[in-house]
């Protein structure tokens, strides 16, 4: 997907190639989902989906970024980020999406619950090209 | 080169408040730390203060959990104290819902609910 950035912002970038890069994206999404004045429950909801897709970013992914920033559409303003890899992308998306699926040794709910804690959630893979996960939260 | 959570001793209760944003090794290490402190301390009861808490992802429910199984092995209890309420929704939403772990509203709470499980084992 097209995410609707907001006009005037510039995307902010986190590389993810180690564990605390993990922990400087949740920042880098705690201080964007402030800016546009999401709920407390909205902000928890939205930073935990995104140290869930960091997480995998570096697990599965081998590594990539972060882009962070607000959006905007019709008029409503949100925050969004998105997580690219090139890693070995996802060869069964029904299969990864499904609660308690983890070919590691997870608990298998990071995509599954990521996907429940954000209002707009989109996951382009490919086996071998890499992943791409977009989520967004729009301000009530 | 990662952080250590300290690990605090009240009686035979271990402390643990959890301060800072923790990288996923910092809180391997805490689990390990708590499972050899059980046992070189003789403590039977742990006490995980999350308050300062922002975010519970499922790395750290899983540590909880985990520890909670642990010290459950290792004969004491775990009690989980000062949860935020967004945490707790996020959690559930997020399809975790912690069943094994004990959970205390605060610090006081916590101590007394382990006293109390102390005191039903001493009885039986
Ligand atoms: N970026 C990615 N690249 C490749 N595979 C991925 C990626 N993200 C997720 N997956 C695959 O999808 C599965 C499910 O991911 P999910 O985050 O739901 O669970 P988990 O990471 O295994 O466990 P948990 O997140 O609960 O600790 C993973 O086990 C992995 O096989
Ligand atoms: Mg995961």
């Amino acid at each position: 997907m097209n995410v609707p950035w907001a006009a005037g912002q510039v995307p902010r970038t986190q590389g993810i190639a180690q564990n605390d890069d993990v922990v400087r994206a949740r920042q880098q999404v705690r201080g964007h989902a402030q800016q546009c004045k999401l709920s407390l429950v909205d902000q928890t909801k939205f930073i935990t989906a995104a140290s869930e897709l960091a997480r995998n970013t570096l697990v599965y992914g081998g590594g990539g970024e972060m882009r962070s920033g607000l959006v905007e559409r019709d008029g409503r303003r949100g925050v969004a980020a998105v997580f690219e890899d090139s890693g070995p992308g996802i060869p069964d998306i029904e299969l990864a999406l499904t609660d308690g699926w983890t070919s590691g040794g997870g608990l298998g709910l990071g995509l599954s619950g990521a996907r429940r804690l954000v209002d707009e959630f989109f996951l382009d893979t490919e086996a071998g090209r890499g992943t791409t996960v977009s989520i967004v939260k729009w301000s009530r | 080169m990662t952080e250590r959570v300290p690990v605090l001793r009240i009686g035979d209760v271990l402390l643990v408040s959890i301060q800072v944003d923790l990288e996923d090794q910092t809180v391997l290490n805490l689990q390990e730390d708590l499972a050899e402190q059980i046992v070189s301390r003789a403590a039977r009861g742990v006490v995980i203060d999350i308050t300062a808490v922002e975010i519970v992802d499922s790395f750290v429910g899983r540590m909880l959990a985990t520890i909670a199984s642990i010290s459950r092995l290792l004969d004491a209890e775990t009690v989980v104290v000062g949860m935020r309420p967004a945490v707790a929704i996020t959690l559930v939403e997020l399809g975790l819902s912690l069943g094994g772990v004990r959970t205390a509203l605060d610090l006081e709470k916590g101590l007394a609910l382990l006293r109390r499980a102390a005191a039903d084992t001493d009885r039986r």
